[in-house]
């Protein structure tokens, strides 16, 4: 299976590189696939409107497995694809290894800090984002117990779950939250059959509103919750449209406009770290038609209060990543 | 653990042993007939795309089964022509079908919805609903039975039911009709069943039919009833710890449910730490968890548990004439 993978893959690598033309900016979607419905589509989402606006073409790559990582980005960057794009943290290291190599290419890397002269490096508050939702679940809940259920058990990803848990706690000290991740290993991405059987474990535990931060794990969890009656918690791209009426809200990481922004600077891509944050509409919740009846103005009234102060400074949601701790929750 | 939570354990094994029972029958018909195969995974795999591809366009589960059954028994032709009409090597034409599978699908369903190899999510009559079994709220206030009956047994989609019918069915069928006794001759010592005039060939393709069909309805129920629409490599496997089954299950039916809900069941409790710690009182890693079926399987290879011995024409074609 893997073989052929690589097959196709190093297929598909030859068939992108082979029509050469200079500096087209490149991007290349991790194990979750391009359409994802959430971190990898984003960024798709974001290439495709640099795309429509400029009138320009990409080169884009999906990864089929763990192996093809480096040969991936070698190829574009030797294609002359410039800048060249990259989602997901697992590209760090490669990225380290690579980017000296081609020291006239631009690269960008998103999710991941790689401290090189010619790389940008974009993270998000994802803590913040998972504040707000969190406070938002704390108070749609009604059993006092909330779940999350996160996809490969990462450091990442208990970011995510350590903002959502302040963010609960915040609204309801006494709430339970039930923390669950998929797996170890990056199928953890791509398994919703596994999210859908978590999320009816968690439901069972008493949990009615469930926050999956999972990639396409949580096209499942979001399914498995509108199924059983409770709430989900979409996250990356705005996913209320997939069960209307039956997801609370998104946790919007605004994947799309990093990578629109460094297409436009092409490049010209000034490097270095980049921090989307709340202030700079990096992360938010996303509010449309489809929740709208979910979501009471109280509720409203309460995050905006909340996220005002995040951006102003007066509230700091704690950051797993630099002490591997969480204050209000125990993994 | 409470009962509650054993109930609501159980309930999630059943749901989870579900396509492994029905692909370890399907197995067990294959090689009680002689013939290995390696392929349950990709025949699951070609099933649930076409299930839930067919019970999308057309928004009926029921036609969404019969594609299941017809993908599925499609490959099951191929891996019959490769392994018995042409006499190939068995193990590798079930490979090679896997292969071709795990490429397929997502070839067909990207070609089709452009979803990422995904099939749109399905909804109402496109997919298996929940059967509430009669008396299930009449006999809920019975201690013990009632809650058992209503939680654990009620509830579940129709290919649930249809899986634990098979267990009885398949023993009937194998042990107590001619059809069967010819069958399990056939994968013992094809000669003598050809000494005694019966079609080895037809036999064998009849069996690998069944391990079709039996495969169609696993694949069905991984995107129609467990999931609501196919997504690529959903079977995750599952075809291979039903092979493992079977051989804990020593290649008997009854045997194969047992296997199967114990394996169901490790599954379950992995996906719920929190209740191996509240029972046991120590956490347990989940990866750890996730391990035990297959080594289980490794202990049982290993002869640890009573032993397996396969059928004895397994894996061989039969060449009429030396």
């Amino acid at each position: 299976m893997t073989l052929m993978k690589t097959l196709l893959g190093a297929a598909a690598t030859l068939a992108l590189t082979a029509g050469v033309s200079l500096a087209d900016p490149a991007i290349i979607f991790d194990l979750g696939g391009k359409f994802d419905k959430s971190f990898n589509e984003a960024a798709f989402n974001g290439a495709q409107r640099w795309a429509q606006e400029t009138g320009g073409t990409f080169k884009e790559l999906e990864m089929q497995s763990e192996a093809q990582r480096e040969q991936a980005l070698r190829r574009l960057a030797e294609s002359g694809a410039n800048p060249v794009v990259m989602t997901g943290f697992a590209f760090g290291d490669v990225l380290n290894k690579v980017a000296p190599d081609f020291p006239e290419t631009k690269f960008a890397i998103v999710d991941m800090v790689v401290e090189q002269p010619n790389v940008r490096s974009v993270v998000f508050t994802e803590n913040e984002g998972s504040y707000l939702v969190g406070m938002l679940a704390a108070q749609a809940s009604k059993t006092g117990t909330v779940g999350f259920i996160g996809g490969m058990d990462i450091p990442l990803i208990r970011k995510f779950a350590c903002g959502y848990a302040e963010g609960v706690k915040a609204v309801n000290p006494d709430a339970k939250i039930v923390v669950n991740f998929t797996g170890t290993t990056p199928a953890a991405w791509n398994d919703p059959v596994k999210g859908a059987e978590l999320a009816k474990g968690q439901k069972a535990q008493g949990a009615d509103v469930i926050y999956a931060a999972a990639g396409g794990t949580g096209i499942g969890v979001l399914q498995a919750a509108a199924d059983e009656g409770i709430l989900s918690i979409g996250v990356d791209s705005n996913q209320n449209y997939l069960h209307p009426g039956k997801v609370l809200t998104s946790m919007l990481k605004r994947v799309d406009n990093a990578v629109y922004e460094a297409f436009k600077e092409g490049t010209e891509l000034k490097t270095g770290i980049v921090v989307m944050d709340l202030k700079a509409e990096g992360v938010g919740y996303a509010l449309d038609d489809n929740n709208r009846p979910l979501i009471t103005a109280d509720m409203e009234a309460a995050v905006n209060a909340a996220a005002g102060k995040i951006k102003a400074g007066e509230l700091k949601v704690h950051d797993y990543m630099t002490d591997d701790s969480c204050p209000a929750l125990k993994f | 653990m409470d009962y509650a939570t054993l109930l609501q354990v159980l309930d999630t094994t059943l749901r989870l042993a579900t396509p492994l029972l029905l692909a370890c029958l399907a197995g067990l018909y294959s090689e009680r007939a002689g013939i290995f195969d390696i392929g349950l995974e990709g025949k699951m795999l070609m099933a649930a795309m076409s299930a839930g591809a067919v019970a999308y366009l057309t928004g009926s589960v029921w036609l969404g089964l019969l594609a299941a059954i017809v993908g599925s028994l499609l490959f099951a032709a191929v891996h019959g022509l490769a392994s018995i009409t042409f006499r190939g090597n068995q193990l590798i034409s079930g490979v090679a079908l896997n292969f071709v599978a795990s490429g397929i699908t997502v070839l067909i369903a990207q070609s089709l919805f452009g979803q990422g190899g995904r099939t749109p999510p399905l909804e109402g009559a496109a997919r298996f609903n929940p059967i509430k079994l009669p008396l299930a709220d009449e006999l809920a206030g019975v201690p013990i039975i009632g809650p058992f009956y209503a939680e654990v047994v009620s509830g579940h989609t129709f290919l649930v039911y249809v899986g634990l019918l098979m267990v009885p069915l398949s023993w009937w069928v194998l042990y107590r009709t001619r059809f069967g006794l010819r069958l399990r001759a056939v994968g013992e010592n094809p000669a003598s069943v050809d000494t005694a005039g019966i079609s080895v060939v037809r036999l064998r393709y009849t069996a690998v039919a069944i391990t079709g069909i039996l495969c169609g309805l696993a694949g069905a129920y991984m995107s129609t009833g467990l999931q609501a629409g196919f997504g690529k490599e959903m079977t995750a496997g599952r075809g291979y710890i039903a092979l493992a089954a079977l051989i804990f299950a020593k290649w008997r039916p009854w045997y194969c449910l047992w296997a199967t809900l114990l394996f169901g069941f490790f599954q379950a409790i992995a996906l719920r730490p929190d209740v191996i710690e509240n029972t046991i009182g120590i956490s347990i890693p989940v990866p750890a968890l996730d391990a035990l079926p297959y080594i289980l399987t490794v202990v049982v290879l290993a002869g640890l548990v009573g032993k397996a011995i396969p059928p004895r024409a397994g894996g061989e074609p039969y060449v009429k004439e030396r």
